[in-house]
C-alpha cells in the first residue's frame, strides 16, 4: 500500500489536539465545592508548558508512522511522560497560590489525553504482535513505572492522592479485601465448577439441569443478588451452629463472597463443558483405542486440549469478579467499593476515583495476565505464529 | 492367528454384527468391506473391545481377548482411524511414542523407535520429530497416525477407513506404502473400508459384510470371479469385474515362450497393464522381461482366455 | 409457555398491584415497617428503568453496528486492530466503575447512568457484529458479487441479514448487562428499580430488596427469553427449507 500515515494515528493526533482545548486541571477551594478548570497552557510556567506540550505533540506525531510500531510505542511513552510531567508540575503550581484547603484534580482534558495516549500505546503494541513473554515484559514495565511514579511523590499534590494519604491504611485493607473477594470466590467457584462441569459434560441429564439454573442466576441483577444474599446468610448465621463463629453473617464479607461465587459458576461450568466438547472426537477415540485408561485419557488428552477454553472461562470470571466486588462496598463487604460509595454519598469525586481507578487497573492487569496464560496453554498456536 | 468365533453385537432388536466367524492368518492383510451400516466398524471395534460383543469371542494366538483387561489388550493392538486422531497438543514424536510410554519403555528405546518409524515412513526424523500435527500435510498426518499405531510392534494392527480423508492420488500412494511396510515388517492387519477398489488392492483376503453378516470371505480373485451373492457382485460392479480381475493377476502367470514386438513389460506388471498396452498400441502380444532380459510374451488371446475362465 | 405467562402475570401483579403481595413480603420486613416500597410507585420506577435501558441499548446498537460496518469496509480496515483492542480493554472495565467514573464528569442522576449504559453496551454488540460481518460464508459473498449486487445492496440484502442473529445475540448480552447496571444507577440518584433495593439495604428492610430484585429479575428473565425466541426464529427460517426437502 502507498499509505504513508497511519489512519488511527491521524485519529489520535486529532483527538489529542482537541483534548488540549478542554480544561486540564480543576482547582477547587476545598474538597467538596465545584471548581474552576484550567487549560493546559494555564497550569504551569512557560518552560514547563512548552516542554510538556512539545513532548505530547512529538509523541503523537510518532504515532502517525504506520510501519514503525516500536517508534509508535516510544512515541506513546514520550507523550505519556509529557502528560504526567505537566500534571505533576501543574498541580504544584496551582496549589502554590491557593489556600490550605484547596484541591487540584485532573480534569476532562487530562483524562481524554491519557485515553488517547493509552490507545496509541495499545495500537502500537498491537502492531508489534508481541508474544506472551514480550507482553509480560511490557506489562511489568508499565506497572513498574506507575509504582515508581506513585512512590516518588510526584503526584502527591493531586486530590485523589490526598484522599489516599488520609486513608492509606484503609486503602491497604480494601485492596486485600478486594483481592480476597475476587480471587477467593474464583478459587471456590473453580473448585466446585470444574468437577461439576466434567460431570455435566459426561451426563446429559446433569447438563440439562445445571446450565439453565446457572444461566438463570446470571440474569439476576448484581445489586439484587447481593441484596438477596443478606437475609439468606443472615438466616444461616443465626440458625446453623458455629456459622457465626467463622464469620457468616447477613452483612459483610460472607454475602458478597457467596454472591460473587454464584455469578462465577456459570462461566466456569459452561467453559469446562465447552472445552471438553471441543476436544476432537478422533483424538479421544484414538486414546481409547491405544489402551489409555480413563484417568490417563483425561489427564493426558482431554484436559490439556480443553485447558485453553477452561482458562478463558476463568479469565471472564476473574475480570467480572473484580468489577462486581465493588458492589460489596454497599453491603459492608469491604473492598474498593467502600470508597466508591462513600464518595458517591459525599459527592466527593476524588474519593470515587480512589475506589474506581484501582478497580479498573486491577481488572485490566488481570485481563492481560489471563490472556497471556491462555495463550501459553496453547503450545501449538504459539509455534504456528513464530 | 486371530480367530473370530461367532461374534454378535445386538443393539436393541438389531444385530449390528450377526454371528460372524473368520480366521485371520498372521502376517496378512485382511480387508473387511461393506456399505455404511453393514457392521464392519462394529466388528473391528469388537476385536480390541472398544465395543463389547454380546456373544461369541475373539482369540489372539489362542488366547481369548476377554481374559485381559480391555486397556491392556488395546496396548497390544495397534489402532489407526480415519482422520488419524493425532493429539493436536503433542509433537509428532510424542504422538508416536504414546503407546511405548504407556508400556513404560525406557526413553532411549522410545526415541530410537520414533526415529526408526519416521524413517520407515519416509519422513526425516530431524525435520519432523518436533513438529505439531497441524503443521503436516494430510498424507503426512495419516502416516504419523499409522506409525503411532505400529510403535510398540503390536501383534495386530486394526485400521478403520485409514485413508478415508485423503484425496485419490495421495490415497493410492498411501495404500502402496502400507502394503510395502506390511511386507517389510510382516505385520498382521485388519482394515475396514467401504471402497471395493481399496479392498482388492490391499487385501490378501477380503471379507464382504452386509446387514451384519459376513456374506463372503475369500481371496480377492475369488471375490471378483465368483461372488457369493448378488450383493457382492454388485459391490464389485459388473462392468468393472474383468478389469478388477486382470489387475490382480501378474503378467508372469500367463507368460509363454515366443516373440513379440514393441516395448517390454516387467513380469510383475498386471494383466490389466498388458491388456492396456495391447489395445493402445494395436499389438496382439507384449514382450515380458525380468531383470532387463526378455523371458517370453503375453498374448491378447491368453488374456481373453483367462478372463473367460471364471464361468 | 405456561411458565412464561405465569412469570409475566407475577411481574404485572408486582408492578401494578404491589399491595396484593403484602403477605408475600411481610415476613421479611422488620417489625413495624412497611412491607411494600411506597416512596415511589413501582410502576414509574419500572418504566423509568426500562426507558433508560431501551434508550441506551438503542443508541449503542446503532453506533456499534455502524462502527462494525465501517471497520469491515476497505476504508475502515486500518482501524480494525484498534477497534479489537478497544473492545478487549473496554470489556474489562467494570460496569460499576464506568458508572462511578461518569459521575465526576456528568453529575448525578440519569445522565451518567445513560452514558455508562451506552458505553458499556457498545462493546458486546460491536464485538458480535464485527465477528458476524467478518466471518460471512465466502461462497455466499462471492455469489452476491457475481450476480452483480453493488456494495450497498450486498450490505443490505446479504451481509446484514446473515449477520442478524449474531448481532442480535450481542444486543441481548448488552441489554442484560444494562438491566443489571441500571439497578446500580440508583446509587447515583437515577430513578430505577435499584431504588427499593438500596433503600432496603440502608434500612435493613429485606422486603424492599426482594421486591426490587424480584421485579428486575423477572424483567431480565422475560426479556432474555424474548430475545432467544427471536434469535431462534431467525435461525429457524434458514433451516426450514432444508428440513422440508429431507422430509
Amino acid at each position: 500500500m502507498g499509505l504513508t500515515v497511519s489512519p488511527p494515528g491521524v485519529l489520535f493526533a486529532v483527538l489529542g489536539a482537541a483534548s488540549l482545548l478542554l480544561p486540564f486541571l480543576t482547582l477547587r477551594a476545598n474538597r467538596i465545592v465545584a471548581g474552576e478548570g484550567a487549560a493546559p497552557w494555564e497550569v504551569a510556567g512557560p518552560t514547563v508548558t512548552i516542554a510538556a506540550l512539545t513532548a505530547i505533540a512529538a509523541g503523537l506525531a510518532c504515532g502517525l508512522l504506520p510501519s514503525r510500531p516500536w517508534l509508535r510505542f516510544a512515541g506513546s511513552l514520550l507523550s505519556l511522560a509529557g502528560l504526567i510531567f505537566l500534571l505533576s508540575r501543574g498541580a504544584a503550581n496551582l496549589l502554590g497560590d491557593a489556600g490550605d484547603l484547596a484541591r487540584v484534580s485532573p480534569a476532562a482534558g487530562f483524562w481524554c489525553l491519557l485515553s488517547v495516549v493509552m490507545l496509541l500505546m495499545a495500537d502500537a503494541i498491537g502492531g508489534l504482535q508481541p508474544g506472551p513473554r514480550l507482553r509480560l515484559g511490557l506489562l511489568t514495565l508499565v506497572l513498574g513505572a506507575l509504582a515508581l511514579l506513585l512512590w516518588s511523590g510526584a503526584l502527591n499534590d493531586l486530590s485523589p492522592m490526598q484522599e489516599y494519604r488520609t486513608r492509606a491504611a484503609a486503602f491497604r485493607t480494601a485492596t486485600w479485601r478486594h483481592v480476597a473477594l475476587a480471587l477467593g470466590s474464583l478459587g471456590v467457584a473453580a473448585a466446585i465448577g470444574f468437577p461439576l462441569g466434567i460431570l455435566a459434560f459426561r451426563k446429559a441429564r446433569v447438563r440439562a439441569v445445571t446450565l439453565p439454573v446457572l444461566s438463570f442466576l446470571q440474569t439476576i441483577p448484581s445489586l439484587a443478588m447481593f441484596g438477596i444474599m443478606i437475609p439468606i446468610l443472615g438466616w444461616v448465621g443465626a440458625t446453623v451452629p458455629g456459622a457465626q463463629a467463622v464469620g457468616i453473617a447477613g452483612i459483610g464479607f460472607a454475602p458478597a463472597f457467596v454472591a460473587l461465587l454464584l455469578y462465577s459458576l456459570l462461566p466456569v461450568v459452561a467453559n469446562t463443558v465447552a472445552g471438553l466438547g471441543s476436544v476432537p472426537a478422533a483424538s479421544v477415540e484414538a486414546a481409547r483405542g491405544m489402551g489409555m485408561t480413563g484417568p490417563q485419557r483425561f489427564w493426558t488428552v482431554e484436559l490439556p486440549l480443553a485447558l485453553p477454553v477452561i482458562l478463558a472461562g476463568l479469565r471472564i470470571v476473574l475480570v467480572q469478579n473484580i468489577g462486581l466486588a465493588v458492589i460489596a462496598g454497599l453491603i459492608g463487604g469491604g473492598g474498593y467499593g467502600t470508597f466508591v460509595f462513600q464518595g458517591l454519598n459525599q459527592t466527593a469525586t476524588d474519593l470515587i476515583l480512589l475506589g474506581a481507578l484501582p478497580t479498573v487497573l486491577m481488572a485490566l492487569v488481570a485481563a492481560i495476565l489471563m490472556d497471556i496464560v491462555v495463550e501459553v496453554a496453547q503450545p501449538t498456536l504459539n509455534r504456528k505464529n513464530t | 492367528m486371530i480367530e473370530i468365533d461367532h461374534i454378535t453385537k445386538t443393539y436393541g432388536d438389531i444385530n449390528a454384527v450377526d454371528a460372524v466367524s473368520m480366521v485371520i492368518e498372521t502376517g496378512t492383510i485382511t480387508v473387511v468391506v461393506g456399505t455404511s451400516g453393514s457392521g464392519k466398524t462394529t466388528l473391528l471395534r469388537m476385536i480390541n473391545r472398544l465395543v463389547e460383543p454380546t456373544s461369541g469371542e475373539v482369540r489372539i494366538n489362542g488366547e481369548p481377548t476377554h481374559a485381559v483387561a480391555p486397556y491392556l489388550l488395546r496396548r497390544r493392538i495397534g489402532y489407526a482411524i480415519q482422520g488419524h486422531g493425532l493429539f493436536p497438543h503433542q509433537t509428532v514424536a510424542r504422538n508416536i511414542a504414546s503407546v511405548p510410554r504407556l508400556l513404560d519403555w525406557p526413553t532411549d528405546k522410545i526415541n530410537a523407535r520414533v526415529d526408526e518409524l519416521l524413517s520407515l515412513f519416509g519422513m526425516d526424523p530431524a525435520e519432523f520429530r518436533d513438529r505439531y500435527p497441524q503443521e503436516l500435510s494430510g498424507g503426512q498426518q495419516q502416516r504419523v497416525g499409522v506409525a503411532r499405531a505400529l510403535a510398540s510392534r503390536p501383534d495386530l494392527l486394526l485400521m478403520d477407513e485409514p485413508f478415508g480423508a485423503l484425496d485419490p492420488i495421495i490415497r493410492a500412494r498411501a495404500q502402496d506404502d502400507l502394503k510395502e511396510i506390511q511386507r517389510k515388517l510382516g505385520s498382521t492387519i485388519v482394515l475396514v473400508t467401504h471402497d471395493m477398489d481399496e479392498a482388492i488392492r490391499l487385501g490378501d483376503r477380503v471379507g464382504v459384510m452386509d446387514g451384519g453378516k459376513l456374506v463372503q470371505y475369500a481371496p480377492p480373485e475369488d471375490i471378483v470371479e465368483r461372488p457369493a451373492s448378488g450383493f457382492v457382485a454388485n459391490m464389485v460392479g459388473d462392468a468393472e469385474r474383468p478389469m478388477r480381475l486382470l489387475s490382480l493377476i501378474p503378467v508372469g502367470d500367463l507368460t509363454e515362450d515366443g516373440a513379440a514386438e514393441g516395448a517390454m513389460l516387467p513380469d510383475t506388471a498386471s494383466l490389466r497393464d498388458a491388456l492396456s498396452a495391447c489395445l493402445w498400441t494395436g499389438r496382439d502380444a507384449v514382450p515380458v522381461e525380468r531383470d532387463g532380459a526378455q523371458i517370453g510374451r503375453v498374448t491378447l488371446a491368453a488374456i481373453r482366455h483367462r478372463v473367460g475362465q471364471h464361468a | 409457555m405456561i411458565l412464561r405467562l405465569a412469570l409475566l402475570g407475577l411481574l404485572l401483579g408486582l408492578v401494578l398491584r404491589p399491595h396484593a403481595f403484602v403477605w408475600m413480603f411481610e415476613p421479611f420486613a422488620p417489625d413495624r415497617s412497611t412491607a411494600i416500597y411506597d416512596r415511589a410507585s413501582l410502576l414509574s420506577l419500572s418504566l423509568n428503568h426500562l426507558a433508560l435501558v431501551a434508550a441506551a441499548s438503542l443508541a449503542a446498537t446503532i453506533v456499534a453496528v455502524a462502527l462494525a460496518i465501517f471497520v469491515t469496509r476497505p476504508a475502515g480496515a486500518p482501524f480494525r486492530p484498534l477497534s479489537r483492542t478497544i473492545t478487549n480493554i473496554g470489556q474489562s472495565f467494570p460496569p460499576v466503575a464506568v458508572l462511578a467514573l461518569a459521575v465526576p464528569a456528568l453529575g448525578f442522576g440519569a445522565r451518567p447512568t445513560l452514558v455508562a449504559l451506552f458505553l458499556y453496551g457498545l462493546l458486546p454488540i460491536f464485538e458480535n457484529a464485527l465477528t458476524a460481518l467478518s466471518t460471512l460464508p465466502p461462497r455466499t459473498m462471492e455469489a452476491a458479487r457475481g450476480m452483480g449486487l453493488n456494495r450497498w445492496q450486498r450490505l443490505a440484502q446479504v451481509e446484514l441479514p446473515l449477520a442478524a442473529p449474531v448481532i442480535l445475540a450481542g444486543i441481548r448480552v448488552s441489554v442484560m448487562i444494562a438491566l443489571g447496571t441500571a439497578t446500580i444507577g440508583s446509587t447515583v440518584a437515577a430513578r430505577t428499580l435499584g431504588e427499593p433495593i438500596i433503600a432496603g439495604l440502608l434500612t435493613n428492610n429485606t422486603a424492599f430488596v426482594l421486591q426490587g430484585g424480584l421485579i428486575v429479575g423477572l424483567f431480565a428473565v422475560l426479556i432474555y427469553d424474548a430475545f432467544v425466541q427471536i434469535e431462534n426464529r431467525l435461525l429457524d427460517r434458514r433451516r426450514k427449507p432444508v428440513a422440508r426437502k429431507v422430509a
